[in-house]
This record gives C-alpha cells, sequence and structure tokens, in this order.
C-alpha cells in the first residue's frame, strides 16, 4: 500500500492551511473521503434522484437499486448472514440508542445489570444510562488496567448471570486500545447476556467480521470511513431484532395502516421510518469499494507501523505524556507537559497540522487519566511518515513558544 | 519558522496572566459562586464575587484551563474589582463585541490588559475560551440583581 498516492485521491488535502500544506491528522473524528465517494454523492443528485421503495417510474427504480445495493455491500464487508441485519441508522449514536431505546428498554428490568467500561464514548455511556434509569437495571463498570486495557479475569468477574446487556467499543478513540469483543462476547454469552459492539473505530481501521465477533449488535457510522456524514449502520442477530419493537414510527416503516393500529414492515425496513438516508447509503456503499479495493488488511498494517514510527518520533520530545497501551489502533493522545492542549492545538493549526484537543466525548476516561483534555493525532490511510515528523516539529515548536512562559 | 500570526493570539502580558495569574483563590463562604464550563473542551472555571451595595468589592477565580481561558479571567477579575457592578456588565458587553472583531469605544472604563486578548478575535476556535469567565461573572451578577 503506497500511502502517497493514496492521498493524490483526496483531493481536500491538497491544500495550504495558514500557509502550510495541511497535515490532517484528526480522522478519529472524522475521515476525509476520496473523490470517487464525492462522485458517488455528486452522480446520485444529479442523475437518480428519487424516493426509494415507492415510486414506478425509472428514477425510483434505480435509487431503490443503488440505495438496497449499499446495503448489500455493508453485508459482504462486515460479513453479516443476511441483508436484513443490516439496518441503515443515522450513524454510531442512533444504533446504538436504537439497541437501548428498544431491547433495553423491554428486556431489562429491576436486578438486571448493564456491563460498560469507562474508557467508552459518551454515546455508549448515557443510552446505557436512560436505560438503567428507566427500567431500574444497575449499571456497572469493568475496570480499567493501569495501560488502558481491560483483562478477561475482570470481565469474568464483572459479568454475573444477572447481566443481560454487555455494550464495550471495538477499539478506544482516546487510547486506542483494542479490545478483545469476541472474548467478551462469548463470556457474555456463557452468563446469557447479549453483547453490544460499538465499532465507530474498528470498521475504518480492521477487518471486521460479525459471525466470527458473535456479537448481538455492532454498531458503526461512515463518516469515519471514508463515507459521508449523517449515515451509519446497526447489524443485530436476525432474531433479536425480529423481535424488537421499532423506534421511529411513521412512513417507510409500516405494512398495514389502521385507524386505531398499525403493523410493520419486515426486517431491516421496521427500523428506517421515514425517508431514508438514500444518499448517505451510496455514498457508504462507494466508501466500501474504495476500501476493500485497497484491502483492509492493508490498511490496518499501515496503520500499525505508522503508529509504531509515530510513538518512536513523539517519546523523542521531553515532557511529552503519551495515554494508552503499546499495542494499539492508529491513534496516539498525548499532552505536552504543562501546555494546554488547546494550545497545543492552536500552534500546531498555525503550522497547518490539524490534531484534536478536548475531552473526546470520554469525559469519565478523562477523569481516570486524571487529565481535563488531552490532544489527539489520529492516523488513517493517507497519512505518512511526513506527517509524523510535522507533527513532532510542531511539537518542538509549541514547547519552544510556550516554553519561556514556564 | 516565524510566531507573526500565534503572537496576536498570545501577547506578551496574556502570557504573563497565565503565568501569574492575579486573584486565584477563593473568597469566604458569604460570597457568591458560579461554576462554568466549556462543554467542548471540558475545562472548568469558578468565579468567587462579593458583591457589596452595587459594587464588586472582591473577585478571585479558581479552575484548570487554557493559557487564553486563564488568563482572561485573571484578568477580567483584575478588571471588575472595585468597580459598580453596572460597568462591569458593560465591560462585559465591550468584551463581546471585541472577540466579535468590532472596534470598541471603552467611554471611559478602564479596560486595562483586556485589550490584549483582541487578536483572540481572529481565532474563533477559541473565542470560548476567551469568553468563559465573562459569562460566568455575568450569570453570577445577573443571579445577584
Amino acid at each position: 500500500m503506497d500511502a502517497k498516492s493514496i492521498r493524490q485521491l483526496f483531493p481536500i488535502l491538497d491544500q495550504e492551511v495558514n500557509g502550510n500544506p495541511l497535515v490532517y491528522l484528526d480522522s478519529s473524528a472524522t475521515s476525509q473521503k476520496p473523490l470517487s465517494v464525492i462522485q458517488a454523492l455528486n452522480d446520485y443528485y444529479k442523475f437518480d434522484n428519487s424516493n426509494v421503495h415507492r415510486g414506478v417510474h425509472t428514477l425510483g427504480t434505480r435509487a431503490t437499486d443503488k440505495y438496497e445495493g449499499a446495503r448489500e455491500k455493508v453485508r459482504r464487508f462486515i460479513n453479516a448472514k443476511s441483508e436484513k441485519q443490516v439496518i441503515f441508522t443515522r450513524g454510531t449514536t442512533t444504533a446504538i440508542n436504537t439497541v437501548a431505546h428498544s431491547y433495553g428498554r423491554s428486556n431489562l428490568s429491576e436486578g438486571d445489570e448493564i456491563v460498560i467500561t469507562p474508557m467508552e464514548h459518551h454515546s455508549n455511556i448515557i443510552p446505557w444510562q436512560q436505560v438503567a434509569k428507566v427500567t431500574g437495571a444497575t449499571l456497572k463498570y469493568i475496570p480499567l488496567q493501569a495501560d488502558g486495557t481491560i483483562s478477561l479475569d475482570d470481565v469474568r468477574e464483572t459479568i454475573t448471570d444477572k447481566t443481560k446487556m454487555v455494550a464495550m467499543m471495538h477499539v478506544s478513540n482516546v487510547l486506542g486500545t483494542i479490545n478483545p469483543v469476541k472474548e467478551v462476547a462469548a463470556i457474555a454469552h456463557e452468563q446469557g447476556a447479549v453483547m453490544l459492539v460499538d465499532g465507530a473505530q474498528g470498521v475504518p481501521h480492521m477487518k471486521v467480521d460479525v459471525q466470527d465477533l458473535d456479537c448481538d449488535f455492532y454498531a458503526f457510522s461512515a463518516h469515519k470511513m471514508c463515507g459521508p456524514t449523517g449515515i451509519g449502520v446497526l447489524y443485530g442477530k436476525r432474531e433479536l431484532l425480529e423481535a424488537m419493537e421499532p423506534v421511529e414510527f411513521g412512513g417507510e416503516m409500516i405494512d398495514f395502516v389502521h385507524l386505531y393500529e398499525s403493523t410493520w414492515k419486515e426486517l431491516p425496513w421496521k427500523f428506517e421510518g421515514g425517508t431514508p438516508i438514500i444518499a448517505g447509503a451510496i455514498g457508504l456503499g462507494a466508501a466500501i469499494d474504495f476500501l476493500t479495493e485497497i484491502g483492509l488488511d492493508e490498511i490496518e498494517e499501515h496503520e500499525s507501523k505508522l503508529v509504531e514510527y509515530a510513538l518512536k518520533q513523539l517519546r523523542t520530545i521531553d515532557g511529552i505524556d503519551i495515554y494508552g497501551p503499546e499495542k494499539r489502533a492508529g491513534l496516539i493522545t498525548f499532552n505536552l507537559d504543562s501546555v494546554h492542549p488547546h494550545d497545543t492545538a492552536t500552534v500546531l493549526d498555525a503550522e497547518g497540522i490539524a490534531v484534536r484537543a478536548g475531552h473526546h466525548c470520554a469525559q469519565p476516561l478523562m477523569k481516570w487519566l486524571d487529565v481535563t483534555a488531552t490532544a489527539r493525532a489520529s492516523f488513517y490511510l493517507y497519512n505518512t511518515e511526513e506527517d509524523v515528523d510535522r507533527l513532532v516539529a510542531g511539537l518542538n515548536k509549541t514547547k519552544e513558544y510556550f516554553g519561556d512562559v514556564f | 519558522m516565524s510566531f507573526n500570526n500565534l503572537d496576536t493570539l498570545y501577547r506578551q502580558v496574556i502570557m504573563d496572566h497565565y503565568k501569574n495569574p492575579r486573584n486565584r483563590g477563593s473568597l469566604d463562604d458569604e460570597s457568591l459562586t458560579i461554576d462554568m464550563n466549556n462543554p467542548t473542551c471540558g475545562d472548568r472555571i469558578q468565579i468567587h464575587l462579593q458583591i457589596e451595595d452595587g459594587k464588586v468589592e472582591d473577585a478571585k477565580f479558581e479552575g484548570e484551563g487554557c493559557s487564553i481561558s486563564l488568563s482572561s479571567a485573571s484578568m477580567m477579575t483584575q478588571a471588575i474589582k472595585g468597580q459598580p457592578v453596572e460597568d462591569a456588565l458593560k465591560m462585559s458587553k465591550l468584551f463581546s463585541d471585541m472577540m466579535l472583531g468590532e472596534e470598541i469605544d471603552p467611554e471611559g472604563l478602564e479596560l486595562g490588559d483586556i485589550e490584549a486578548l483582541q487578536g483572540v478575535a481572529k481565532f474563533p476556535a477559541r473565542i470560548k475560551c476567551a469568553t468563559l469567565a465573562w459569562k460566568a461573572m455575568e450569570k453570577g451578577v445577573n443571579h445577584e440583581q
């Protein structure tokens, strides 16, 4: 895989920011989009735009074929058994909320337990807090090891026969930790619980096979994997999805509507109330084509080499604190001694380098790390060692700039 | 590299307030305390005000934040201390105008070091850092009135 030539496929990366060539190191927040994805969105609106599943006319058929074709691409990409198990949502947050609202509220009650971890993104904490509040179930946390990983012994300890739901991120957006979700799912199943995986940082960066993971639900977003914003996926095991009630009611999701009651369409459409995110789904399909052509294994290997190089280079900077385990996904969260991450990010921005600064939607994890905020550099298939070198140079300049303050 | 662009944001006087914050600490239990956080970054600030007869007798701040939010808090407490509440609110309005990049007319109010923050207006992502302490002060004063 040649990141330099891949980079050419992303028009946005070819620009100057504050007088310097842009170095984009914020792909964990959202990835950039290749020309093929932009073109797919453009073509849809230019040639095929129409509502799906209803028109008899030609454009309606084209739009429906492309929309449902995107679903089949997703099915193959994550190796789901059937396209009926692929539900288009607004993103990971909506996917998790759908499970929490529908499955969570009808299957949990007082005395039951929901098990999550302190490293979760807010979108995999708050929906469960709300389920706990409404149902009287108890929210429990698997403790973190000192390096920001979880141990399977702690998992076995925390998940009990009272546990009905286990929800965990595949990859941490702060620590880069890759969680053993397959093993956790097996433990959850032994205790009769179901397992939801927040795959927002997983699917874009590694091959994911939902049947191999044997998780019950898997959620992810298109915009972190070269696709457009506003679309994501909820995968679920068929028997669970069949038994679940829809969360949104209205057009598109109904079978028959009578004056006082109605029936729902079959899967997956019963969960897709309203005119769906047609262009978004088609854009996601194009992103999957793009990633598949390059190969997820190649992308994972590229990121793994790059993050290893970045760790080595960043450690040459005096007074840098790096958070998270040694074996990690393609991102590094850090703080420069005594420089607030906002100030770090501002100096880097002046150098044309985009990093994230803040709490990364993980306030409980910030508390665990005992910091209010951190800076984060995250990598994707278009990043190169030169980008890392620019980051290191930028951080040295940050230190120089703030150096005389302390 | 030239730091010219950054220097419009991080002026010497800002760095001085960051390094040597004025009025950092708390007041006694009788004082008014306002907590405010910047939800986008998790920074937190606590402003303590002692208001008597329509006058800010004392003002202090505590909290964690970046150079811009902390230096702004330091300058804010310095500027409003000893001033009528009415003037403190006027200064707050002037400050938000300044953050919008507008020319301001202090009309005799003593802004002191605050004008050093003028450059923040050119860094839209940082305006919320600079206004945090002022927003907290306003909230407290309005609550008191």
